[in-house]
């Protein structure tokens, strides 16, 4: 479902952020992306949901070559993906429903379809009946919940995370964890890159650990 | 660049919909964008009035301009009914001979009417008018010929066809001289082809002005939801998706700029009418102020939304492509 061959990245300013790294992620299985900041953790999301392109190797998102998607195509590629951001990213002026919803309303969805899909999808992360709510009015693990409903309610493929639990306690990162679990279980490809060892150490799933830009083994304390 | 729409709005893979279901959720989609920037514009009356007001005034100026043309016009129109021609006969002539002649030219299909003015009566009207008095006195004999004064008929109606009149009426036996004045009336023509061209040039050097009006106002709206359309486009909107309201935004500035301008012109014409036809009433004249009629009042309207909608495309399509997410 995903796949980097010798993919190699550095930043126009110079950086090199990614070395040759090459893993792939098989459909329906889900990873965790461990490293320290800086490691290249985001840009490997970058390159997945194309906000960034390789500068050198190969990424390939559900069968499809990044580089052969033209900057017309980006938005159309971009809705396999779905993407959870560690601010989460919500239109403060807008009540939930409608950002949940957004996704859907830009694929062109009938607006019968989306009352009953975006109920659907808060279902899924536990926040059913807040549909009215505006997001300063809910707590920053319901906020990042949110985020990931609207990142799956298109029922995309794909589903990636750039530290969502990094602004929550760990009550609420576990719960908001174990979402990203369940979406898997249902058969969702996920990529969840985190530093926090403590919380995924609760889960038995694939890590792939990036130091300096290239994949390493895991750390001792990892290890364990 | 950059693919067709057709790719950039396809559903994702898997949601493939009839065609029915694809048209009416596009025109919803429409429809809800129309009145979401509707509603916008009306959140913040005061800036939305102000630009309407600055459209409207840029676009009331050549329509002002073409309603002067367009009246002056009226004026010069039927140019027949205002030019008289003078046949001066020759002398020496009877009054038989004379008579005879001015029924030769009232019989043309080209001439409304005829009037022979005898020897006598032309040195009355000379006597009437004052300073001549005393110059025709010092003359010994009466040295006027009989004349006669032509009204042209309706059908000529250009300072040529006067003049093409004039040159036949020259020909006829016993005519001396012609005499014509359309002179006043080319000169007037002229000026007025002069007015038209400045008006076009005012359309089009105003109609540019609601363009980067209407982009600018464009352009800070894009900048004040930076954060939106970048959200808007990590979820995978295309351009033409996030450029959408923006658009209607556009047209409305321009539509509603239009009805502003329609309201000023119509305004001023009411407030001129009743001063206007006082003074045509003192030179005996039936002429009225013309305002703008249906069709140009369309044109204004329209034409204000056209210019909104080009405003805002350019702007969009411009500052819209620079902003990237970043995640």
């Amino acid at each position: 479902m995903i796949s980097f061959q010798r993919v190699y990245k550095r930043y126009p300013n110079g950086r090199e952020a990614l070395a040759e790294i090459s893993f792939d992620l098989a459909s329906g299985e889900m990873a965790f992306l461990t490293g320290h900041s800086g490691a290249g953790k985001s840009t490997v999301l970058k390159l997945i949901a194309l906000l960034e392109r390789p500068t050198r190797g190969q990424v390939t998102v559900n069968g499809q070559n990044t580089a052969t998607v033209k900057s017309g195509g980006i938005p159309a590629f971009r809705r396999q993906v779905g993407v959870v951001f560690q601010d989460h990213k919500l239109l403060a002026d807008r009540p939930v429903h409608d950002n949940v919803a957004l996704p859907l309303v830009i694929a062109g969805a009938p607006r019968r379809e989306l009352d009953r899909r975006v109920r659907a999808a808060l279902d899924q992360v536990g926040l059913l009946g807040k549909e009215t709510s505006f997001p300063m009015e809910l707590s920053a693990g319901e906020q990042q919940r949110v985020g990931i409903a609207r990142a799956v309610i298109t029922k995309p493929p794909v589903l990636i995370a750039d530290e969502p639990t990094g602004n929550l306690d760990p009550d609420l990162a576990l719960e908001v964890m174990n979402v990203f679990k369940r979406l898997n279980d249902v058969g969702v490809t996920v990529m969840v890159a985190t530093h926090d060892v403590h919380l995924i150490d609760r889960f038995r799933v694939r890590r792939i650990h990036i130091e300096h830009g290239q994949l390493a083994g895991l750390p001792p304390d990892v290890a364990a | 660049m950059s693919l067709p729409e057709s790719v950039t709005r396809a559903p994702p893979a898997g949601s493939r919909r009839p065609a029915s279901v694809v048209l009416s959720s596009w025109l919803e989609r429409h429809a809800q964008t129309f009145v979401a920037s509707l509603g916008k514009l009306a959140r913040q009356p005061f800036a939305t009035l102000l630009t309407l007001g600055v459209i409207g005034l840029g676009l009331a100026l050549p329509a002002c301009l073409h309603l002067v043309v367009l009246n002056a016009t009226t004026v010069t129109a039927g140019v027949g009914d205002t030019v008289q021609l003078s046949a001066y006969l020759r002398l020496p002539m009877s009054a038989e001979q004379a008579r005879k002649v001015r029924q030769v030219i009232d019989a043309r299909d080209d001439v409304q009417s005829a009037r022979l003015v005898t020897p006598e009566e032309g040195l009355r009207e000379f006597e009437s008018m004052s300073g001549f008095g005393d110059a025709l006195k010092a003359l010994e004999g009466n040295p006027l010929p009989y004349a006669v004064m032509i009204r042209p008929a309706p059908l000529v109606d250009t300072p040529e066809a006067v003049d093409a009149l004039a040159e036949e009426l020259r020909g006829l036996p016993g005519v001396e001289l012609v005499q014509v004045d359309t002179e006043w009336v080319r000169r007037l023509e002229a000026i007025l082809e002069a007015l038209r061209q400045v008006v076009l040039l005012a359309a089009i050097l105003l109609g540019a002005g609601v363009v980067v009006i209407v982009g600018n106002t464009i352009r800070l709206d894009i900048n004040s939801r930076r954060e939106e359309i970048e959200v808007i486009k990590l979820v995978g909107g295309s351009n033409a998706f996030v450029r959408r309201p923006f658009l209607y935004s556009g047209v409305w500035y321009g539509l509603g700029g239009g009805l502003v301008a329609w309201l000023i012109v119509t305004s001023a014409v009411g407030l001129l009418a009743g001063p206007i036809e006082r003074v045509a009433a003192l030179y005996a004249s039936a002429f009225r102020l013309q305002g703008l009629d249906y069709a140009a009042s369309l044109v204004l309207v329209v034409g204000g939304g056209v210019l909104g909608w080009v405003g805002s495309w350019v702007t969009a399509s411009y500052h819209l492509r620079r902003i990237e997410p970043r995640a």
